[in-house]
């Protein structure tokens, strides 16, 4: 009697399911695991992660952390993330960019202008991605001209179809010193900043527009004090120089990389635009109208009211789409561009270790997008209305 | 407070407390309802009282004390949770037909699924019951194609559908528009007179002058006063009682 | 006096006032559409000459059915047309019982099917004869859907959710049937592929992920927290890994004894558990949306935990959902395209191996605006065909 009362006491039903659930699973877990190890078996091959300090012995074409074929085959891995990461962030904010000014665009009183970019976003939105790296890659990069015959835009950059050569900057002896007076200047924005929140703190102080030039007055005085004390400058030029077949100097972006990030940031732009005027117009009306009943005016209004309320309704969206971009970056093994996916299959070619890699890819790939999930909940909790 | 008399009283609250969290929402309830009879429980927002019907039928849980309801004691036994809320009918404020469902669907559901009664059975108890609310014509329409006075009447057929012993009310009116008000309690004084237990959660002091038999005042998480609508509005004996009221009953 | 009731004014607005105040409101206005005028010019004159004298369209017009079907056997493609022929049918029927709902997609297919009769005429292909008669079909449907008692509606409904299974059951054909004889899905290629990849992704993955929202409302926590342990890792990895992880990782998980499925079998596989995972959130939002009310008013009428998902809670929380589940059919189409990494023949792939023939060498351009304008008509005529549905249906509302 009493054990048919137990088991038809709520709670214990609970319990007792998630039990069941958790034999399930485990059971699950359990036969997939026996079939791995004998499948493995049979391939003469362990699981472990042994293979991480052996030498990788395979070439990558692009790097910017140092790297040999003699590195372990870890050292090539890190390689791959390090090219990844490069890839998203500065996708990230080119992107960025790119969609504010779409999406403000779309809303332009100019038809030409608003129907532009809606195509742009209508034709972008609906095809595949990897279609429109190849595009951009073979259709685009590859075609630029040879090296002698380099196309070049102001500001010593040369569009080749050896890759985009831009200017370097080079440290000088000076450096150091430099470093004292840019860190001035840093921390007096810093103060700049402290100083508007204590003074907009007090009611019915607004800082007019024309002060927050301070923010750029003040550093470059300072920077100018430390040019006239000390001349040289810290970072001197490098530029790309033709010479004979070849640049010599310079940065280069090599067309691999060229391509996809000029894909990634058209296509990621083309999903932002549209979050920004969403979000703009989530806005409702009735808040302008409010705004100037109460006698601010539209530059107030806009700042004060819209910009905030519009910001808060673009930002969780916005996140999902950076963090598209930096999945996407995976692409990059369609077109030759050395990421994490690209170097991650090379070591399971190589070793056979397939489990152990793909783990290392995709927790790698999961940290990235937690942290950026985390970075953006954090800005947005504090930004969230606060409701009944 | 009356003495609690197990064999006629179909509805009995000992000592029952509840916490939302840290919250402590009912600070020991006591009262005993007999068969047949009308209870009003009124009293300012936050008081507790709809928590309190809603622990009746389980949609709370409370987490002190004990309550009875027909002789079954109401634990984490699920077969006493389904006993009692077999016998137990609820009509909401918001009145929660479903939507996607016709008007007479949302009444042959239950009978349906639950007591495993013929669908011929089922939607002749239904017409009948639509009938007795009043709105025998409105059984093929949709919720959505209603009046609030008619959907909620539809509630409680939906809920008399179940044949149940006890009808507990959550504020049935208040989201009514005025002019529909009259008309769902024209059906809850019936089904009063008719001897069905109630537990009426409302503001509506007429209703509890023409039917009730009891009134109990909740006010933060307590029984304040009690007794009968004479005494209650006559002789208000507590001061929180009286300014209530005097709230009330001014417009 | 009684009020004088006038015609209201009219206010015609000539070309020159919409040029100004469209175009040329203010300085800078001026400029932008002058720099996007000449933009425009810059790349459209060269692309459209191109177009018309330069490009060689030929490499399209001789490998048509390889972009289409793939390496299917050519003397199998009947079960293809029957495909076609079904759907024009079925959309036929639905355009006449649910008129306004079902109209866009309509209008979408008959549009096509003309113009690839066209097409085909064009092309001194046989194949205008085929598409005629899935216009004919359509129109044909029709009328029969107009005269339907409404009481055999839900007969159609059944025929769609049928539909997909048997279009399956049709091209993959099976050992148990005589007139179908099995396909391996290794032969599956070009649109087809992409296609039948979309709709098995598709249809499978809602289940699974209706199970995954309803895991994630659990009180339960274990699995609770498997749920969105499932969820959060899905989503918080590229679609490529997950290919390319089931592709390799299927084979190993499986006793010796059992054949691992080929490689588009796989690929499927790494779709349905992709999309599960985005399907979840969908679902969850229509969860969400469904008001606690009705899920106490269940309670209190008795109605079991499950009743109460099936009858009650699923049916709205599903209506809420259906826009975002046709983006996911959208999104599931372009992601496709991702199979040419594993080494599947889509269309992409398609095209590279059509690239490598040595008569069609360096029209890669008209390939790949074939390709691209596959997926782009493809998607923009389903959008506007579900914009159409979700209007007639108001979703939202009711």
């Amino acid at each position: 009697m009493a054990l048919t009362a137990f088991l038809r006491n709520v709670r214990v039903l609970q319990i007792l399911a998630q039990i069941l659930f958790v034999l399930l699973l485990a059971l699950a877990a359990g036969f997939l695991y026996a079939n791995v190890t004998t499948n493995l078996g049979r391939q003469g091959l362990t699981v472990g992660y042994d293979f991480i300090t052996n030498p990788a012995s395979f070439d990558i074409g692009e790097s910017y952390i140092p790297y040999e074929p003699s590195d372990s085959y870890g050292r090539a891995l890190l390689v791959g993330l390090v090219n990844t990461l490069v890839l998203s962030v500065l996708g990230i904010i080119f992107t960025t960019v790119v969609g504010i000014i779409a999406g403000i665009a779309r809303l332009s009183s100019n038809w030409l202008i608003s129907k532009l970019a809606a195509a742009y976003v209508g034709v972008i939105r609906n095809t595949p991605l990897i279609i429109q790296l190849m595009f951009w890659y073979f259709g685009i990069v590859l075609q630029l001209p040879p090296v002698r015959e380099a196309v070049a835009l102001p500001g010593s950059i040369f569009l080749t179809q050896r890759g985009v050569y831009l200017p370097k900057f080079d440290p000088t002896p000076t450096v150091e010193s430099w470093r004292v007076f840019i860190w001035i200047a840093l921390v007096s924005i810093a103060l700049i900043w402290f100083l508007f929140r204590l003074i907009q703190n007090r009611p019915g102080q607004l800082i007019p527009l024309w002060a927050y030039l301070a923010y750029i007055v003040v550093p470059v005085l300072i920077l100018w004090i430390g040019f006239v004390i000390q001349p040289e400058p810290p970072l001197k030029e490098n530029l790309p120089v033709l010479t004979g077949l070849n640049f010599r100097g310079g940065l280069r972006s090599t067309p691999e990389f060229t391509a996809l990030l000029f894909g990634l940031v058209v296509y990621t732009g083309a999903f932002i635009a549209e979050i920004v005027r969403a979000g703009i117009q989530a806005v409702s009306g009735g808040q302008v109208e409010a705004a100037l009943s109460l006698g601010l005016t539209r530059p107030q209004a806009l700042r004060l009211i819209i910009f905030p309320q519009a910001l808060r309704i673009i930002i969780p969206p916005l996140t999902s789409q950076y963090l598209n971009l930096a999945k996407n970056s995976s692409l990059a093994i369609a077109i030759g561009y050395p990421d994490l996916f690209s170097i991650a299959g090379t070591v399971i070619n190589q070793t056979g270790a397939t489990i152990e890699v793909i783990v290392i890819m995709m927790l790698s790939y999961l940290s990235m997008s937690l942290f950026t999930s985390l970075l953006m909940n954090i800005y947005n909790s504090r930004m969230r209305l606060v409701e009944r | 407070m009356s003495e609690i008399d197990q064999t006629q009283d179909i509805i009995i609250s000992r000592d029952v407390h509840k916490w939302f969290d840290s919250f402590h929402v009912l600070k020991g309830i006591n009262l005993a309802v007999k068969k047949g009879e009308v209870i009003v429980i009124f009293g300012p927002s936050g008081s507790g009282k709809s928590t309190f019907i809603r622990c009746i039928n389980r949609l709370e849980e409370h987490q002190k004390g004990q309550i009875i309801v027909d002789g079954v004691e109401l634990t984490n036994d699920i077969r006493n949770i389904e006993a009692i809320r077999s016998e137990v009918g609820m009509v909401f404020q918001q009145f929660n037909l479903f939507p996607h469902l016709t008007v007479l669907q949302n009444i042959m559901l239950a009978p349906t699924w639950v007591r495993r009664v013929s669908k011929d059975q089922a939607r002749e108890t239904a017409m009948q019951l639509l009938k007795r609310v009043g709105i025998p014509e409105q059984a093929n329409k949709y919720p959505g194609q209603l009046s609030g006075g008619q959907q909620q009447r539809v509630a409680i057929a939906r809920a008399l559908a179940m044949q149940p012993k006890i009808m507990l009310f959550d504020e049935p009116t208040s989201a009514l528009d005025p002019e529909m008000i009259k008309e769902v309690l024209d059906v809850m004084i019936q089904l009063a007179k008719s001897g069905m237990t109630m537990l009426v959660v409302t503001h509506e002091m007429g209703f509890a002058r023409a039917v009730a038999n009891q009134m109990f005042f909740f006010d933060e998480g307590q029984i304040v006063e009690s007794g009968t609508p004479d005494e209650i509005f006559k002789n208000p004996k507590e001061d929180r009682t009286k300014l209530f009221l005097s709230q009330i009953l001014s417009h | 006096m009684t009020a004088v009731e006038m015609p209201p004014l009219r206010h015609s607005v000539s070309p020159l006032a919409w040029l100004r105040k469209n175009l040329f409101s203010t300085w800078y206005n001026v400029l932008l559409t002058i720099l996007a005028l000449g933009l425009l010019y810059a790349l459209l004159h060269p692309a459209l000459h191109w177009a018309r004298t330069e490009a060689r369209w030929g490499v399209i017009a001789a490998n048509l059915t390889l972009f289409m079907v793939g390496q299917y056997p050519r003397d199998q493609l009947w079960r293809v047309w029957l495909s076609i022929f079904l759907l024009g049918a079925l959309l036929g029927l639905s355009w006449g019982i649910w008129k306004n709902a079902a109209r866009g997609f309509a209008l979408i297919a008959l549009g096509a099917g003309l113009a690839f009769a066209l097409i085909g005429l064009l092309l001194n292909s046989n194949v205008w004869i085929n598409w005629l008669l899935a216009v004919a079909l359509l129109i044909g449907f029709y009328a029969l859907g107009r005269i339907l008692p409404i009481g055999r509606r839900f007969l159609v409904t059944l025929s769609w959710l049928l539909y997909f299974p048997l279009v399956i059951l049709l091209i993959a054909g099976s050992r148990f049937i005589p007139f179908l004889s099995p396909v391996s899905s290794n032969a599956w290629g070009g649109l087809l592929l992409t296609l039948m990849i979309t709709i098995i992704g598709n249809v499978a993955s809602l289940p699974l992920g209706i199970f995954l929202a309803l895991g994630r409302r659990s009180k339960l926590p274990i699995v609770r927290y498997f749920s969105i342990g499932y969820i959060e890792l899905i989503r918080g990895v590229p679609l490529v890994t997950v290919l390319f992880m089931v592709s390799l990782l299927v084979p190993l998980f499986l006793p010796l004894d059992v054949r691992p499925p080929d490689a588009v079998i796989r690929a499927i596989i790494g779709f349905i558990l992709f999309e599960a995972a985005y399907q979840a959130e969908n679902v969850r939002g229509g969860l969400q949306a469904v008001p606690r009310g009705q899920y106490e008013a269940a309670q209190a009428l008795g109605l079991s935990g499950p009743l109460t998902m099936a009858w009650i809670i699923l049916p709205q929380a599903l209506r809420v959902v259906i826009p975002a589940i046709f983006n996911s059919f959208i999104s599931l189409f372009k992601d496709t395209s991702l199979v040419a990494i594993i080494g599947l023949f889509d269309v992409l792939r398609v095209g590279r191996s059509v690239l490598a023939q040595s008569e069609w060498l360096g029209t890669h351009r008209e390939v790949f605006l074939f390709a691209f304008f596959i997926y782009w008509g493809f998607n923009m005529a389903f959008t506007y065909g579900s914009r159409r549905m979700e209007e007639a249906m108001g979703v939202g509302r009711r």
